[in-house]
């Protein structure tokens, strides 16, 4: 009936690592439909940015941040993807593939793309467990489950992997030591100077770096305990709970090999990527092209569009390999190497050296081109440099000034940018070359970064290339791109929030000043506006990590009371779930009294607001209402407001559950919580709704059969009534639901945007997919949100008024009277 | 200069008991006077009053040479007391330097 006059054509893909995938992916864009596609592959996940693994290890990114492509990616285009299943056997006679598992599949044409394996030195104890690899998603895993404060890694090898391992280890608070058989570290990236400026830059991170060292053996208890040190030949030993193995990667060629195909070091092919089969194509770090293996994705890249080419018969291209720079994933050290830098006795050398900013220039001539470049300390002109080293034109009018970088040579960045060929690699980390992204954007009619990160991966992984993006959306959209694009923060910046946020964890931002620095704010340190919502983003990308910055809070939040028009202060005890007691009542009675304090008044979040007190007297009023157990109610700051609660089912006879003891437990577990805005909290015992619930950011309601919650009310000049998340039927689930619908708040919302605004600009759809569909990322938003209550939950009242240095904002400098 | 007043300068305390981008105040019988510290450590000194409506300029956030208004964000001029952008107004500014550290202060 609907039958196929010429059934299409079957391609199978073995390794469904980033080559493997980024073929796919350049042959449906060429010619989507002219294969039917079944992708094998050993490991478990879906394909994912495997350059992203130090990031993972170092905690800055979460898995799902490095999927490349997800699982409904492989069903939108109807490809079978068999994972965690590696192929045994390959027939090319019959031009079939088997995998362990038994399964079977014909093919038509075959890609492999199998990588690369990490080489394993054969030392005494290599068995011992805790000794490991740095290769894949599982790799990590492994480490994450031995790595922990107080606790030793070594890692051996000091090239661009193992310290990229380090790194990370280091920042899971290891103490970490790189041990290094070459006298220099990055010996085949980096120059005698600049591997001295990285090692003293590892160091100060707390890292031991030994060079020149060989490792003896791997040694723990007995014959297979697990691992406890490394000796080195000249006889030291080092204390190690983990050991990373990570001396370089072999190209992986067994099932070629055992498939007859022509292998040497690697798969053999031509520069079509074809094999010695005609209706085999081999891709990425498993081939072996003119002599030359590749690790780094660049050439890959290249690689892909290649074999698609000649896949689909569309074109007939040929793989030119071509020269590769390298950038290191360490946060905070700028390095980039490229070329020929060692030099020989046929060229010449400029070189820049600032000892006191550490920093290193180093750029190779040979005749009047640019061969080789190494920087250290400062790699922003590295792209221009790598550029005209690939161009292979002379430089000779730029001799004089070329050290200093393109600003000399043309002060307009943005005209040195439409300078660049277009074929200048703009995203080194996703291999994305000028022209795709100015097709792009004038093709699908781009207007922000972010739609550029969605459409080409551009800038979407470390994203240090974002500048030369925004300008090309300036190049290429003119004046409509500042008007379409995002609203700036305030005038300090071009950038608007969401960026921030998204440097500030890409870049590994930690200060404020590191934030303007980074995104190249026109004022010395910011404004009113834009100095509390940096000071906010970083307290909620780094808990525990960032230490306030008192100058940058509004006066509210920096004297821990609210001000009132006179100059004077309102000071309101937090009153758990808007419960009090006799004593606490006589406190504040006491307190209004000692200090003469004017106006008390009951405020709508069920507290007790003493108002028009004295900024001398603060630490005093709250001496005392500490000394009776009363805390900071945080009624001034955009943190956790109240949680109203009515009575509930101990007293009203309509009650169906106990919503004071819920909305103490609630207050308990969120007091102290910074957020964009400030957020208030409801819990009302039966659907009557004393506690006004559906007007709160985050509002519970008791059902005979469990808990209503919902989210996005907001009673203020725009009200705005809840919408409902979703029904739940435990006191825990309750907990759960609440602090991680509050931590994608924190964590997503801008700052000074209520949870009102935040939904009716995500969508409610987008809310419940991640805290009612995702559980696994709900668990994670909880944690996470206890994770920073940990550091959050400090009664800012006991702190201030214990402190010497801090209380002197209180009191004045001096008195002339 | 013969005929030049001679100005009195009066040790109001250490620099290091202002924060850098904030500010303290001096009790006075012109009423408080704020002192602000930028973050390249010039003193500043303004009637603590926002010509707006009086509220407490010590209180505010520092940026740059001028401090954000706690109560409506107007912005003041450290230099010259006058209200930035499109508000009109001005607040009396007095001398302060920083000499060894100490803060020395002018009073009319």
């Amino acid at each position: 009936m609907n039958m196929m006059v010429s059934p299409r054509k079957k391609l199978i893909v073995i390794g469904n690592g980033m080559a493997g995938m980024r073929t796919v992916e350049e042959i449906l864009h060429r010619a989507p439909g002219m294969f039917d596609i079944t992708v094998f592959g050993a490991e478990p996940q879906p394909n994912y940015d495997r350059i992203m693994l130090s990031p993972l290890l170092a905690g800055d990114k979460t898995f799902d941040q490095i999927v490349l492509n997800s699982l409904d990616w492989y069903a939108e285009h109807k490809i079978e993807l068999i994972a965690g299943e590696s192929v045994t056997t390959i027939d090319r006679a019959a031009r079939v593939v088997t995998g362990e598992h038994g399964t079977t599949r014909h093919y038509d044409i075959l890609l492999l793309a199998t990588g690369s394996n990490p080489i394993v030195l054969p030392l005494p104890g290599v068995e011992r467990s805790g000794v490991m690899t740095f290769r894949s998603v599982a790799d990590v895993e492994k480490m994450l489950e031995t790595a922990g404060p107080n606790k030793s890694a070594v890692v051996i090898g000091g090239g661009l992997l193992g310290l990229e391992a380090a790194h990370g280890l280091n920042l899971r608070g290891m103490e970490v030591s790189v041990v290094h058989l070459m006298p220099t570290l990055m010996e085949r990236q980096l120059d005698a100077s600049a591997a001295h400026l990285l090692e003293r830059s590892l160091t100060q991170r707390g890292m031991t770096i030994y060079t020149s060292a060989n490792t003896e053996s791997l040694d723990g208890e007995g014959e297979s305990g697990p691992v406890h040190s490394v000796t080195l030949k000249d006889g030291s030993r080092i204390k190690a709970d983990l050991v990373v193995m990570a001396v370089g990667i072999r190209p992986n060629t067994n099932l070629a090999k055992a498939s007859g195909l022509a292998c040497d070091r690697g798969i053999l092919v031509d520069a079509a990527m074809c094999t010695s089969d005609p209706a085999v194509f081999a891709i990425g770090e498993c081939i072996e092209h003119n002599k030359a293996c590749y690790g780094l994705v660049a050439p890959i890249w290249d690689m892909a569009k290649v074999a698609a080419d000649h896949i689909t018969g569309l074109a007939q291209t040929q793989f030119t390999p071509i020269a590769t720079g390298t950038r290191l994933k360490v946060s905070g050290v700028e390095m980039f190497s490229a070329g020929a830098f060692m030099g020989d006795e046929t060229t010449d050398d400029i070189i820049l050296r600032d000892a006191a900013r550490g920093i290193y220039k180093r750029l190779v001539l040979r005749g009047e081109k640019l061969v080789g470049v190494v920087c250290f300390g400062d790699a922003r002109d590295a792209g221009w440099y790598f550029q005209l080293l690939k161009d292979e034109e002379s430089i000779a009018h730029l001799r004089e000034t070329i050290i200093h970088g393109p600003v000399t040579a043309s002060a307009d960045p943005l005209e040195a940018l439409a300078c660049l060929p277009d074929t200048a690699e703009i995203c080194g980390c996703n291999g994305v070359k000028k022209s795709s992204i100015c097709t792009a954007i004038a093709e699908h009619g781009l207007k922000s970064v972010d739609d550029v990160r969605t459409r080409t991966k551009a800038s979407a992984s470390c994203g240090s290339c974002t500048n030369l993006v925004e300008g090309l959306l300036k190049l290429t959209l003119g004046a409509e791109f500042s008007a379409a694009g995002a609203k700036p923060m305030c005038k300090c910046t071009t950038h608007g929030h969401d960026e921030v946020r998204h440097r500030i964890k890409g870049g590994m931002l930690k200060t404020i000043p590191a934030v303007m620095q980074a995104l190249e704010f026109h004022t010395p340190n910011g404004c009113a506006s834009c100095r509390p919502a940096i000071n906010f983003y970083l307290l909620a990308a780094w808990p525990g990590e960032y230490v306030d910055d008192a100058q940058s809070r509004f006066v509210n939040e920096r004297m821990h009371a609210n001000i009132q028009k006179d100059g004077t202060y309102s000071v309101i005890p937090r009153m758990w779930g808007g419960t009090t007691t006799a004593g606490e009542l006589r406190a504040i009675a006491d307190v209004v009294d000692k200090f003469n304090i004017p106006t008390v008044k009951i405020t709508g979040g069920q507290r007790v607001d003493m108002l028009g007190v004295r900024k001398e007297d603060l630490r005093a009023v709250w001496q005392d209402l500490n000394a009776a157990g009363m805390v900071s109610g945080h009624a001034y700051g955009k943190a956790l407001r109240t949680v109203k609660t009515c009575v509930g089912s101990e007293w009203c006879r309509f009650g169906t559950q106990d919503s004071t003891s819920m909305g103490v437990a609630l207050e308990k577990a969120t007091w102290g919580s910074w957020h964009p805005h400030k957020v208030k909290l409801a819990v009302s015992g039966c659907p009557r709704n004393c506690a006004e619930a559906t007007i709160k950011d985050f509002g519970i309601i008791a059902t005979e059969a469990g808990w209503d919650l919902h989210v996005g009310g907001n009673g203020g000049i725009k009200i705005r009534v809840t919408d409902l998340l979703c029904k739940v039927t435990t006191d825990e689930e309750v907990m759960e639901y609440a602090c991680a619908f509050l931590q994608l708040y924190r964590m997503e919302a801008r700052y000074l945007e209520r949870t009102a605004p935040w939904i009716e600009r995500v969508g409610l759809k987008y809310v419940q997919e991640k805290i009612v569909d995702n559980a696994e990322l709900r668990r994670s938003l909880f944690e996470d949100f206890l994770y920073a209550q940990k550091f959050a939950q400090i009664d800012p009242w006991a702190e201030e008024s214990a402190c010497n240095t801090r209380g002197k904002k209180y009191d004045a400098m001096a008195e002339l009277v | 200069m013969d005929g030049m007043n001679k100005t009195n300068f009066l040790d109001v305390g250490a620099l290091e008991d202002i924060a850098p981008l904030g500010a303290r105040t001096i009790a006075t019988a012109l009423g408080d006077i704020a002192i602000f510290r930028t973050d390249g450590d010039e003193v500043f000194a303004l009637r603590d009053q926002c010509p707006h409506k009086q509220g407490p300029l010590s209180q505010g956030i520092v940026h740059g040479t001028s401090v954000t208004c706690p109560l409506h964000n107007w912005v003041i001029s450290l230099q010259s007391g006058k209200a930035q952008g499109l508000d009109v107004g001005c607040t009396p500014h007095f001398a302060v330097k920083v000499e060894a550290g100490r803060v020395l202060l002018s009073l009319p």
